[in-house]
């Protein structure tokens, strides 16, 4: 069963800029599934057709199986939608923002009040209850987002950038709070930048460049693909360039060494050490799915 | 759990309605004060003056159409920025990306400028009895009026505030479109004085029936047959509903 299955989405704004084109992939109900590419990539707009905001030139999506041409309101009761930009009134109490949002989505008040103080109890935010929108800080507004999104218990859940612009203890906290909606059993389609978020909370990797789709796999398989994985070392000795870590000289202590699939980092020190170089420091050149990445999508 | 649109369309109507009581010195009050002076002015200071129009004084003849006139201003202005302000700061997603039909978040922001409009008409009506005695006479063409003015002109603000772009937007309809209809509409003569050409363009002006309709509930005369004016205002609200319904299925103005 898929949770969202876009056959054919095409989108071209009235400026003529074809944002999406062709665009074909599914959402496996109960996966998180990252949706990965450049600024421009298409991701936003797509999470804007999803959720009604952006009308779609061509295609089809299904959502839970409905077709969102034809039972519009109906799809959307599925969907909690976390933008990458505030959007709501600055000028209202925290609780309102929620107990009104579960409102559109025709959840009873006496509902909504519980339902709302558990989120705001779980995101931290239960001693901002009263406080206006405008009063809260950056990181607070997005987990206000989060609350809002998840307050009428939707099945998928849309999250565009959420972690953009927050503190990295946030973030860590964030993931866990992602970690244990998913758990529950909520479908996840997430939209971010940050690889190491993707790497760490996604099961399947979706990118994209401009507009279409270059790549759709588990993220287990696209890391396997990886050939080699690039590694700085920090070292006080002078060594030689290349040879079978293609080692390359960054500056006078610092050196950049390719490690093939299959061979440890630890059998790289040994190595090193037996040629009598310690290695002071080592650190990878960028996550694994970075790599990736910067291959497929840029 | 079933999904209820009656909670979504109270949820959108109490929210506006908390809005307009909250910030009442902008909402309720300067129509009350506007109209308090025409009062002064087209009723005490030169009313007597202009004598009889249609067997009553001029300042009786003139509190039906200022009532209406406050009524049609509050209706428009306040669906108007409040729709478009909701579209300007991007709120207006909460409620586009949840289930709510067209014809709910229609209700919803109407239900607002309704609201606002006929508390304001029924306060105007009451500082106009310091002013002028009035009498109704036909209560039902009071009440009738007043609603179908005020749900049609709530409309009308809703279409402004669907294809504003920018606040400006907002101010230009209200200056050019609705000051013109309501000073052309009869509200300080009666239309069927006019001479030819002016007579003929009245009876385009949807605010002459309704003004003439809910002035016919204060003093008993109208200048077009009555069931005319009510039929004519039903049918015009009926019709912007509609065209409002299906604009906001195609969600025109709202989507990129």
């Amino acid at each position: 069963m898929n949770a969202i299955t876009l056959t054919h989405v095409e989108k071209t704004y009235s400026t003529g800029t074809q944002a999406l084109k062709n665009v074909s992939f599914e959402v496996k109900a109960g996966s998180m599934t990252g949706l990965l590419g450049a600024n421009g990539a298409g991701k936003t707009t797509l999470i804007g057709i999803l959720t009604g905001l952006v009308r779609k030139t061509g295609g089809q999506i299904l959502v839970a199986g409905i077709n969102l041409d034809d039972q519009p309101e109906l799809a959307r009761s599925y969907i909690g939608v976390v933008p990458q930009e505030f959007n709501f009134s600055i000028f209202e109490k925290v609780e309102d923002i929620l107990i009104d949002q579960a409102g559109y989505y025709g959840v009873p008040r006496k509902t909504a009040r519980e339902r709302a103080d558990n989120l705001l109890h779980e995101l931290g935010l239960w001693d901002k209850r009263t406080a206006t929108a405008r009063t809260l800080s950056g990181g607070m507004k997005r987990r206000l987002m989060i609350a809002r999104a998840l307050i009428h218990e939707p099945k998928i859940l849309l999250l565009d950038e959420p972690s953009a612009g927050v503190d990295v203890e946030l973030r860590r906290g964030m993931w866990e709070f992602i970690r244990k909606i998913h758990a529950q059993g909520t479908t996840i389609l997430l939209t971010t930048h940050y690889l190491e978020e993707a790497e760490e909370l996604c099961e399947q990797i979706v990118m994209m460049r401009q507009g279409e789709v270059v790549r759709n796999a588990p993220i287990q398989e696209l890391l396997n693909e990886l050939s080699a994985q690039s590694f700085v070392l920090t070292t006080d000795q002078l060594l030689t360039e290349g040879g079978i870590y293609n080692l390359k000289q960054k500056n006078a202590t610092t050196w950049e060494a390719s490690l093939k699939q299959g061979t440890s980092v630890t059998s790289m020190i040994q190595d090193f050490a037996s040629h009598g170089v310690t290695i002071r420091d080592i650190r990878p050149k960028a996550n694994r799915l970075e790599e990736v990445f910067i291959e497929a999508a840029m | 759990m079933t999904y209820s649109p009656t909670i979504a369309y109270i949820t959108i109507a109490r929210k506006e309605v908390t809005r307009i009581l909250r910030i009442w010195t902008q909402t309720l009050l300067p129509p009350i004060i506007t109209q308090s002076l025409y009062f002064v002015i087209f009723g005490a200071f030169l009313g007597s003056r202009i004598g009889e129009v249609g067997g009553q004084s001029y300042a009786g003849f003139i509190v039906p159409g200022l009532i209406l006139m406050a009524v049609v201003t509050s209706a428009f202005s306040n669906v108007a920025s409040s729709f478009f302000g909701a579209k300007f700061q991007r709120s207006i997603e909460e409620i586009l990306v949840a289930p709510v039909s067209p014809s709910t978040l229609l209700a919803g922001f109407c239900t607002g400028g309704i609201f606002r409009s006929l508390v304001v008409g029924v306060i105007v009506f009451i500082v106009s009895l310091f002013f002028v005695p009035s009498t109704i006479t036909h209560l039902w063409a009071v009440i009738y009026f007043s609603i179908v003015t005020a749900i049609f002109f709530s409309m009308l603000g809703f279409l402004n505030g669907m294809f504003a772009r920018k606040f400006d937007d907002v101010g230009i309809v209200p200056t050019f479109v609705l000051t013109p209809l309501t000073y052309l509409g009869g509200v300080f003569y009666d239309i069927a004085n006019l001479p030819g050409v002016w007579h003929t363009i009245a009876r385009f002006n949807p605010l002459a029936y309704a003004i003439d309709g809910f002035r016919y509930g204060f003093t008993g005369h109208a200048s077009t047959p009555i069931l005319g004016s009510a039929i004519t205002m039903f049918l015009l609200t009926s019709v912007l509903g509609i065209a409002l319904i299906a604009l906001l299925r195609k969600r025109t103005g709202l989507q990129t």
